[in-house]
């Protein structure tokens, strides 16, 4: 039932790398990066449907594919999937010609890079008041699944499936990521962050002490 | 919808350079892509964007309890003020370390991570060991970082499932007092306002 990239809690994975510090381990990762991006600013998907896109990897590719390989390869998925490159194009690495014009038109020029950049794409919206208030009890869905459609987007992880936890902060409503990744619309909610003991995620292998906090869309939780 | 059966993927060459070498052919050749503007990008998150602008913040909050007060109800309009607003930060929670609170951030499903603060994230922040072990294991984790959280302490992990970027304030170090902000900001590191480390502490 879940993805490859729902890994937390997750056993087996050995030490972190500290010392793995730097932002791009070669060239061609801040290439990968900036291609992302540029290739995002065409319009022709949001930022849930490029998740969506690296979620949907087949696992044996998540899994072996760094980081940035991940990325080149949903791009590569999506610019196929949305037609603006061929699989014939994508075979060859080259272009048989150019894009239709309106599409070119929206190609991201340098000179406005740094405005665009700077100028952000708020994600909050105005939309119904909160049903929960701080400190309200509550209970996350059972599974961690688009209640939609099957196998979608969600970013309710497993490991906090089925829990009770506090809400802790309000953020007032957002855009709800299982609907945007699938061209159902914004579909805005309340977004809480809510805080769950260690303990109640981890048994006994949580301190007492310690919490983990996640923020949840509303359709998420239910009274607990 | 999820198209699990069709992975255009595979076409592209096996050496992971030559992929992006060819995405970025295809792309720039049907008019899609400027290599200029791909030059730009990479410029703005290698030279203009990164952890000196966090630092810079974490000094002021330091040094100026008027200011951090506003960053921690709602550092949103202060930081469109101070040109730190922008993808990736549009959504910003600041929170404070404390005698009795250890804050550390994670993006388990992906790597969220607040670009216009912190720049691009490391190598560590996006591997699987951190993002499958901090949600369970902080304290072993930390522990890898050579931070040592005492038993009484409470670490609180935050996963940023959602649009919000959580950056943390770590506590000022002793031997401090006095001290202007530009000195201030050089004793906060990256790793500090993940939760990884702590800020350094002067040497006498």
């Amino acid at each position: 039932m879940s993805r490859v990239h729902d890994m937390g809690g997750r056993y087996g994975d050995g030490p972190v790398n500290p010392e793995d510090g730097a932002i791009y381990a070669e060239d061609w990762h801040a290439r990968a990066l900036a291609l992302t991006l540029a290739a995002g600013a065409l319009g022709q998907w949001n930022i849930d449907t490029s998740r969506h896109a690296r979620e949907t990897l087949p696992p044996k590719d998540y899994s072996r594919f760094t980081y940035y390989e991940k990325w080149m390869a949903a791009l590569a998925n999506l610019l196929v999937e949305r037609d603006m490159i061929t699989l014939d194009e994508l075979q060859n690495g080259h272009a048989r010609g150019q894009a239709p014009s309106d599409l070119v038109d929206r190609a991201l020029r340098a000179e406005v890079v740094a405005g665009v950049l700077a100028s952000g794409s708020a994600y909050d919206r105005l939309a119904t008041p909160p049903d929960f208030a701080i400190g309200d009890r509550v209970r996350t869905r059972k599974r961690a699944h688009n209640a939609t459609v099957p196998g979608g987007h969600t970013r309710l992880p497993s490991y906090a499936a089925g829990a009770v936890g506090e809400v802790v902060l309000r953020h007032g409503a957002f855009v709800l990521p299982d609907t945007n990744a699938h061209g159902q619309g914004e579909a805005p909610e309340p977004l809480y962050a809510v805080s769950f003991s260690a303990c109640d995620l981890w048994g006994d292998e949580g301190s007492a002490t310690d919490e983990v906090i996640l923020d949840l869309w509303q359709s998420y939780l239910e009274p607990a | 919808m999820p198209h699990d059966h069709d992975h255009p993927h595979s076409l592209l060459p096996p050496d992971p350079a030559l992929r992006v070498k060819a995405l970025e052919t295809i792309l720039t050749e049907k008019g899609l892509v400027d290599p200029a503007t791909l030059d730009e990008i990479i410029d703005t998150y290698q030279n203009r964007i990164g952890p000196k602008n966090g630092a810079g913040v974490v000094a002021r909050m330091w040094h100026d309890p008027a200011f951090r007060d506003a960053m921690l109800s709602d550092p949103m309009p202060m930081l469109r003020e101070l040109d730190l607003y922008g993808r990736q930060g549009e959504h910003m929670v600041f929170v404070e370390n404390t005698d009795a609170v250890h804050n550390v951030v994670v993006c388990t499903l992906c790597s969220c991570y607040p670009w216009p603060l912190l720049g691009i994230p490391p190598g560590w922040y996006k591997s699987d060991a951190y993002r499958a072990r901090i949600v369970r294991e902080p304290r072993a984790v930390l522990a890898e970082f050579g931070v040592d959280i005492p038993k009484g302490k409470k670490v609180r992990v935050w996963d940023s499932t959602a649009e919000m970027r959580y950056l943390v304030v770590p506590q000022r170090p002793e031997g401090t007092d006095g001290w202007g902000q530009d000195a201030l900001a050089e004793l906060v590191t990256r790793d500090s306002m993940i939760g990884t480390g702590l800020a350094m502490v002067p040497t006498p």
